[in-house]
């Protein structure tokens, strides 16, 4: 009969696991649109793309292996949600003296160099990626994603959004534990 | 002031709806007929109040009324009526008023076709009814009041979303919450049993006619859906695996579940607590699925604004509603009175078969909806669970669904023997074999599981043919019920979905070509050509369209005009698709991207049976009205003398 | 990202001729492939079924693999290695899925055989041929049903 009346609770008790879950969920502020990396923990993939400005040599995988940690940045000129953490690439840049990469993504050469000549560059090295093959190596999904590399050309970090001061603070304290 | 008056209704519904809840409640367990009559005043005057809110809100879409909130969200002034009107339920809040109508509206109905159900009884599904209803009128006043007035008031709206503007869907989910919102009745009349203490045939024949009507509605509503997905997405599928589907389809299958259940209550008192517990499962499976919709919990194609308030606020209403009447059966199911006894092999067997399976596919696609939350919350690893996966799990469970769905009418109540009732399948299942082998060998060339289900689909049918006209035979077809040639109907359908479904998934083809004004395609025998792309300016958008004169053997056959529609506000494009049926396959085109001087994206479909996707889903709804017709004689006329003992069926 | 979101004109076209192969082997399988790897940043949507960029750039990396010689298998673990399980519609079977692809199978085994033991219970008590309801019972009955 015990065992019985516990058959009876069965529902219920599932009842509350689901919606156990499901408070989880929401109390958490899990993003259901999240996508997750492969990334991260992986060697970085080849990076190789024509150079954005006049007289620089096209970007080499070579760059990643350079014993310092390096940050990569897909961008182009036409994505707002790019314009909000261009200040926070310049400060990393100019305060932090952080090397980024940075890749124009679908994104006409002199459309992102008059961008950037404007905004500012917070790049140490640019290259543009017009067609997209080069996103997909390193599982782009859209523009702003950024990716950490640490000494040892290893993903430490890939934000597959803007990057704000959480990130931020992310990002310095593993370039100054690489350094 | 309408807004005004609008939101003055639902609040006075919210406190009808309190009084409601309790009142009668209290007067059933005192046996005080007064109190008891209150329910059925107060459900009329509930309905009467959310019937005003409802109309309110529609006065403002209708006139264009940009100081309401929701009006310019949703709307614009360019609109035709009907997706004005539409417009109402287009969106969240306007959905969630349309819930609470519907749900006051079977208050109301159970208040006025109540009258053969014990006073007792009918008080308390009114009171369960009601304490739905606060929870929605509540939801609606405290997180999602859709008569905000807004100023400065804005010069026009923001227009409704383009894919949305379709006769298709501007009739579905009133269609589909008539379904959903009906389980509530449902609902209602199980936690009234619980609360009584009592399930008997009378109980189960009473709560049969709301059951069947809130599945004719649901099955509507499904089918509905997906005929707009086919001709509206413009790649040919029908059904997606999507969230909000797999939403729908849960209940859909409790329902059926249920249905079937319920007879065994109704002719042998068996299945008791069972069906209780899924009356109470059906309903809590649409709320959870207005949960996941609203919520923001998971990622939808058409999913509503989420936010994660309204989200806890429905999640907190569910575990209320669905925990309260999970409690209460945890705690008064165990004392129900098992029933009759029967053998495995008898048509109760075959009924608690198809509930095991009913269940379990219900049960997939509950877990395939819900593990990639679970997992990513538990290991953080993120998964994603689409059609390959439901084809590899839900579709083999059918498969003994199916072959027991045939069985199951030609075996007796208590004990049957199986031998005979195979022997008067055996036509039908030669023809089944025939049908699989021939699908097999003309059309995929070799043994394939689409054959196989072409193969169900008609042994689906065959057998439904049968057993029909073995009843025939033995004269019993001026005595036959209503319910058996519902069920008749029904169960034929389903073969007819499936072979729509095999036709369409397995057997498609496709040519995708880049076509300038003058070229000519041959498509499997059709000849197309592309006599002209011309620019048009509807009422809220302008459009590229087609022209297709297709010819067959030289001879004119139609013309399709598939056109591209760039809506104005909200800026979006959207493929109108063009289809050619003749009821046993849908000629489909669609226009891409292109110009005059490159050439236009063509993309045409040959669809083999599609049309019986919808026909068979809405034959399958008619065998539920059919059987209605029925129980509502029977319930619509209580105080005539009948035998008792119906005719084994 | 949320640009993309933006710029996505949806429902407009999916696989475009341009990017087709000729071999119809090959394109018939970069078809079959495209139909069970997820597009990225939509939402249940096959790469196939979508007019994302990304859905794009995918379908196409998928037929430079197999026009590289790749077998599906091959195609498939190259874009989990950059997209991870997410990008498959048919999650894969392994310790973290073993419950999602075992979980039916087993409520049907589970209940199933709860069923068949109560079935052999109750097989020990004989069933009687017919069970006329009793005079209180029938009684009961009409009056439920107001006759």
């Amino acid at each position: 009969m015990t065992s019985n009346r516990l058959l009876f609770l069965l529902p219920l008790a599932t009842l509350v696991v689901m919606a156990g879950f499901f408070g989880w969920s929401l109390l958490s502020g899990r993003d259901p649109a999240a996508i997750g990396s492969a990334m991260v923990g992986k060697p970085a993939p080849r990076l190789e793309a024509p150079s954005l400005r006049a007289g620089e040599p096209a970007l080499d995988t070579a760059l990643l292996k350079s014993g310092k940690p390096v940050l990569v940045n897909f961008f182009a000129s036409w994505c707002t949600p790019c314009l909000a953490e261009h200040p926070l690439l310049l400060r990393l840049k100019e305060r932090d003296g952080v090397a980024i990469v940075g890749v124009a993504w679908k994104n006409k050469p002199e459309e992102a160099r008059a961008s950037l000549a404007k905004l500012g560059d917070p790049f140490t090295r640019a290259g543009f990626d017009l067609d997209g093959k080069l996103a997909v190596d390193w599982g782009l999904s859209g523009v702003p994603e950024t990716y950490l590399i640490d000494a040892n050309g290893i993903v430490r970090l890939h934000f597959r959004a803007p990057i704000g001061p959480r990130e931020l603070s992310q990002i310095l304290a593993l370039v100054k534990a690489g350094s | 002031m309408i807004p005004e008056l609008g939101h003055f209704a639902l609040i006075l519904a919210l406190a009808v709806a309190v009084v409601q809840a309790t009142l009668p409640l209290v007067g059933a367990s005192r046996g005080d007929v007064r109190l008891m009559m209150l329910g059925r005043t107060a459900a009329l005057t509930q309905a009467f109040l959310v019937v005003l809110a409802f109309g309110a809100l529609t006065q403002c879409y209708v006139t264009s009324d940009f100081s309401v909130a929701n009006v310019v969200a949703n709307s614009h002034s360019a609109k035709p009526l009907i997706y004005k009107i539409s417009g109402v339920w287009g969106n969240h809040e306007g959905s969630m008023l349309l819930w609470a109508l519907i749900l006051s509206l079977f208050g109301a109905a159970v208040a006025i076709f109540g009258d053969n159900l014990p006073d007792s009884l009918r008080s308390r599904v009114l009171s369960v009814q009601a304490a739905i209803g606060i929870g929605f009128l509540a939801f609606l006043l405290f997180t999602s009041n859709p008569f905000e007035r807004l100023s400065p008031v804005p010069l026009d709206g923001n227009g409704l979303n383009p894919l949305l503007q379709d006769p298709g869907l501007a009739f579905h989910p009133p269609i589909l919450y008539l379904g959903y919102v009906g389980l509530s009745v449902t609902f209602s009349f199980a936690i009234a049993a619980l609360l009584e203490g009592r399930v008997d045939p009378a109980w189960a024949r009473w709560v049969r006619p709301w059951t069947l009507a809130a599945w004719c509605f649901l099955t509507l509503g499904i089918a509905l859906g997906s005929w707009w997905a086919y001709y509206i997405l413009g790649w040919g599928g029908f059904w997606f695996w999507d969230p909000v589907e797999n939403a729908s389809l849960m209940p859909w299958l409790a329902a059926t579940a249920l249905l079937h259940s319920a007879i065994v209550v109704e002719k042998r008192d068996a299945l008791k607590s069972w069906t209780v517990l899924l009356a109470i499962l059906a309903f809590s499976l649409s709320l959870l699925g207005t949960f996941l919709v609203r919520s923001g919990v998971l990622t939808s194609v058409h999913a509503f604004a989420q936010d994660p308030a309204r989200g806890l606020f429905i999640l907190c209403f569910l575990l209320g509603v669905t925990g309260g009447g999970l409690a209460l059966y945890a705690w008064r199911a165990p004392t129900l009175q098992p029933g009759g006894l029967f053998q495995p092999i008898s048509r109760e067997g075959a009924l608690i078969l198809n509930n095991l399976l009913l269940c379990t596919l219900a049960a997939t696609v509950l877990l395939g909806t819900l593990y990639p939350l679970f997992l990513d919350l538990v290991t953080g690893n993120k998964v994603s669970v689409g059609p390959p996966f439901f084809n590899a799990t839900f579709v083999p469970i059918c498969a003994p669904l199916f072959a027991a769905l045939a069985v199951g009418p030609f075996l007796g109540w208590k004990r049957a023997e199986i031998g005979p009732a195979l022997l008067r399948l055996r036509i039908a299942f030669a023809v089944s074999i025939v049908a699989a082998i021939v699908a097999a060998v003309a059309i995929d060339g070799r043994a394939t599981l689409a054959a196989l289900a072409f193969g169900f689909g008609v042994w689906l049918i065959m057998a439904s043919l049968s057993e029909f006209v073995g009843r025939v035979r033995r004269g019993r077809l001026s005595t036959m019920p209503r319910a058996a040639i519902g069920m008749t109907i029904s169960h034929a359908a389903l073969g007819v979905v499936v072979l729509g479904c095999v036709g369409t998934g397995a057997w498609n083809t496709e040519l995708i070509r880049t076509v300038k004004a003058g070229e000519r395609i041959s498509f499997l025998g059709y000849e197309l050509t592309l006599d002209k792309v011309e620019a048009l300016r509807g009422a809220n958008y302008i459009a590229d369209r087609a022209t297709l004169s297709v010819t067959v053997g030289g001879k004119p056959y139609t013309t399709l005009t598939p056109e591209r529609r760039m809506f104005i506000t909200p800026r979006r494009q959207v493929a109108e698709t063009s289809i050619h049926t003749n009821l046993l396959r849908d000629l489909y085109a669609t226009l891409g991207e292109g110009d005059a001087t490159q050439g236009w994206v063509i993309r045409l479909y040959l669809n083999p049976l599609a049309p019986w996707i919808w026909l068979g889903a809405a034959m399958c709804a008619f065998g539920g009205f059919v059987s209605l017709s029925d129980r509502r004689l029977r319930i619509g006329a209580p105080r005539r003398t009948r035998p008792m003992a119906q005719p084994a069926e | 990202m949320l640009l993309l979101l933006a710029l996505f004109t949806w429902p407009a076209f999916a696989v475009e001729p341009r990017e087709m192969l000729t071999d119809p082997a090959l394109e018939a399988r970069a078809r079959e492939i495209g139909r069970t790897l997820r597009c990225v940043v939509c939402q249940n949507q096959a790469i196939d079924d979508s007019s994302a960029e990304v859905a794009h750039d995918m379908r196409r990396a998928v037929r430079e693999r197999l026009v590289a010689g790749d077998s599906d298998a091959a195609v498939y673990e190259f874009m989990v290695a950059r997209y991870g399980d997410y990008v498959l519609l048919k999650p894969p079977f392994k310790a973290g899925t073993l419950l999602l692809w075992l979980g039916g199978p087993l409520v049907l085994l589970i209940a199933g055989a709860a069923l068949l033991v109560a079935a052999r219970r109750r097989r020990a008590v004989p069933i009687p041929a017919t069970e006329p309801l009793s005079a209180e019972e029938q009684r009961r009955l009409d009056a439920l049903l107001g006759r």
